[in-house]
């Protein structure tokens, strides 16, 4: 049924696309660089990442990446329940899905870039919010350019990642488990805490993970954001990785933050395990 | 039907590449690599119309570091490319640049005298000046009242939280040197500490370290002083006549883009008719106007509007009082390394 020949140009895909780039990647970190262009082997590179200094930096994007992760969740699972509900709503009466969800992806479509400024347009000191705050007599706010900030456009720029996986939990539970759950007498909350929430587990690790790691990564968001006033791991690679002579620091870097990375998933695995155990129950 | 469509939709789109694919392999194909927005928009087209069998193949790149690693791959074979000054010699150093026949660029003679045989084509045999200018300092005069003539008013107190400075280790790093009375060059690790020091004690006074939105946050009122690039300082100007541009009177540094010719380069001559083109007063008057920075052309300078000409701000006499002032940036390959993690250490302070 299968032919093996199909899977061909998937090989060459991740051979050319990550065997190689990652094998480049260790070979850089793992060597110095010299300017005869001999290679030696050297563990340099990675004593240098463990200075104080860098690592205040991934403490730092860690926690950006967790406060983004908490707010993506506490606004994004709401949202996602009150969209799954009214589109459970919608098919229990025969009609097709609302296009809401649509309106939370629409802004992908557009220019990062575009979205970024038009934040600057309204976080500065006399931007539209400070303009809309002295209309109302309220105090104004100057956040462009804190670690506020920062967080703001993280939450915004992911939380499409949060809703998602949620939202396509949510929308295919079985509305019998909720009927029996209040047949058996448990009000809304119980419904929530006992049934819903559990259900909805695997769509909140999903989330969880689609949104820590891009937030732990990402160095655009962080220098539009924080205007340089602290960097992030992401950050940290780009500048050196621009600079020729730090591509092989910059390396060492990338094979640290991959470690986080793993790290994270391999944490959010077991989240998931204990839960389908408890589902057996 | 659905499936006609798109089946006839794929068709159009094979056609229409395969055609403007075909359409060009009978021509030579030139590829120029310059900086986003810096060229006349109609220019590519005069000269493709002055030499219609050549096609260019126009692309931009961010910053000249961006531009180094994709030239130093060789995987594309661009033809001219217009870089600065240190990022000139560096290539020049490590071979990345072809030599250039000026018997094929008679317009070259156009280029203002006091650009030739600058620090980093001491021979004059890589490089064709295109632009050139200053970096200083953009404050707005209604926040500013004290004189803005030295580096030092960036460190002063009283504008705390209203400072913008470039995201630039080379620059910023520099200009702390100057401050302190050394080369913008120097390379001295004594010097470097104490230019590390004075930055990280600027560190809480400045709002942010920028790019680009250093140019916004200026025109709308956000900010009272701020480090730019002249050519980017007659552009806010322009936009808010509230500003006004200052270069320190420690003096400061001259940088100039010029156009040069990799080794990927495949078609030599074409690259040079193409620098010729863009060398002749016309058409370097059109960039200029368009770009608004100092053009490196003579000609096409004493072109230009009186208003414009004689700006002592755009067109500073460069004499020997104000040239012994002014430094280039050089390469240093070590001294990159250095100024990355001093950056980072300032950033993080």
């Amino acid at each position: 049924m299968y032919k093996k020949s199909l899977s061909y140009p998937h090989l060459v895909w991740m051979v050319a696309f990550v065997i190689v780039p990652m094998f480049l990647i260790f070979l850089y970190a793992f060597t110095s660089n010299t300017t005869d262009g001999n290679i030696s082997f050297t563990f340099d590179n990675f004593k240098k990442c463990i200075d104080p200094m860098y690592l205040k930096i991934y403490a730092n994007s860690i926690w950006i990446a967790f406060l983004s992760v908490v707010f993506c969740l506490i606004l994004g699972y709401p949202a996602a329940k009150i969209l799954a509900d009214k589109d459970r709503r919608r098919m229990a009466a025969g009609k097709k899905a609302s296009g809401l969800m649509m309106l939370f992806v629409m802004p992908m479509w557009m220019n990062v870039m575009l979205r970024l400024y038009s934040w600057l347009t309204i976080l500065q000191p006399n931007g539209v919010l400070n303009s809309f705050l002295g209309i109302l007599n309220l105090p104004e706010i100057d956040i462009m350019y804190t670690r506020t900030a920062v967080v703001l456009g993280t939450v915004y720029d992911f939380i499409p990642f949060m809703i998602m996986p949620i939202y396509s939990v949510l929308i295919k539970i079985d509305d019998s488990l909720i009927e029996a759950a209040e047949d058996l007498g448990a009000n809304k909350s119980r419904v929530f805490l006992k049934v819903i929430l559990p259900l909805s587990l695997p769509g909140i690790v999903s989330g969880i993970t689609m949104v820590f790691l891009p937030a732990l990564t990402s160095f655009y968001i962080s220098d539009f954001f924080s205007g340089g006033q602290f960097m992030l791991i992401g950050n940290l690679i780009e500048k050196n990785f621009k600079n020729p002579v730090g591509r092989n620091f910059g390396s060492s870097l990338s094979i640290i933050l991959m470690g986080f990375a793993f790290l994270s998933m391999h944490i959010m695995k077991l989240f998931n395990k204990s839960n389908r155990q408890m589902d057996m129950f | 039907m659905k499936r006609i469509i798109s089946i006839f939709v794929c068709l159009i789109f094979t056609l229409s590449i395969a055609l403007t694919f075909g359409g060009c392999s009978s021509k030579t194909k030139l590829f120029v690599y310059n900086v986003g927005d810096y060229i006349h928009p109609d220019v590519i087209e005069m000269f493709e119309k002055e030499h219609p069998d050549i096609k260019v193949v126009y692309e931009l790149f961010d910053s000249v570091e961006e531009m180094y690693m994709k030239v130093s791959n060789g995987t594309s074979p661009y033809d001219v490319v217009i870089p600065s000054d240190y990022m000139i010699e560096q290539m020049r150093e490590e071979g990345m640049l072809n030599k250039i026949n000026f018997e094929n660029v008679p317009n070259y003679e156009n280029i203002d005298s006091s650009m030739r045989n600058l620090d980093f084509d001491p021979t004059n045999e890589y490089a064709v000046p295109y632009m050139w200018g200053t970096i200083g300092i953009l404050y707005n005069k209604t926040m500013v009242d004290d004189p803005v003539d030295s580096w030092d008013i960036l460190w002063n107190e009283k504008y705390k939280g209203e400072i913008f400075m470039l995201n630039q280790e080379r620059d910023m790093v520099s200009i702390a040197l100057k401050k302190c009375g050394y080369s913008m060059n120097s390379d001295n690790d004594s010097e470097l500490k104490e230019a590390e020091k004075i930055l990280k004690e600027q560190n809480p006074l400045v709002k942010a370290y920028c790019g680009d939105e250093i140019k916004d946050n200026m025109i709308n009122g956000n900010g009272a002083l701020a480090i730019v690039w002249s050519g980017d300082a007659y552009f806010c100007i322009e936009q808010n006549p509230d500003l006004a541009f200052a270069i320190p009177k420690e003096g400061t540094n001259l940088w100039f883009d010029c156009m040069v010719i990799p080794t990927t380069s495949t078609h030599q001559a074409e690259a040079e008719m193409f620098i010729d083109f863009m060398s002749r007063p016309d058409i370097a008057k059109l960039n200029a106007e368009y770009i608004g920075y100092s053009t490196a052309n003579a000609s096409a300078r004493d072109m230009l509007e009186d208003s414009v000409k004689n700006d002592k701000l755009r067109y500073p006499e460069l004499d020997e009082e104000f040239m012994s002032k002014m430094e280039i940036f050089a390469y240093n390959k070590e001294r990159n390394a250095k100024l990355t993690e001093i950056w980072t250490r300032v950033l993080n302070s």
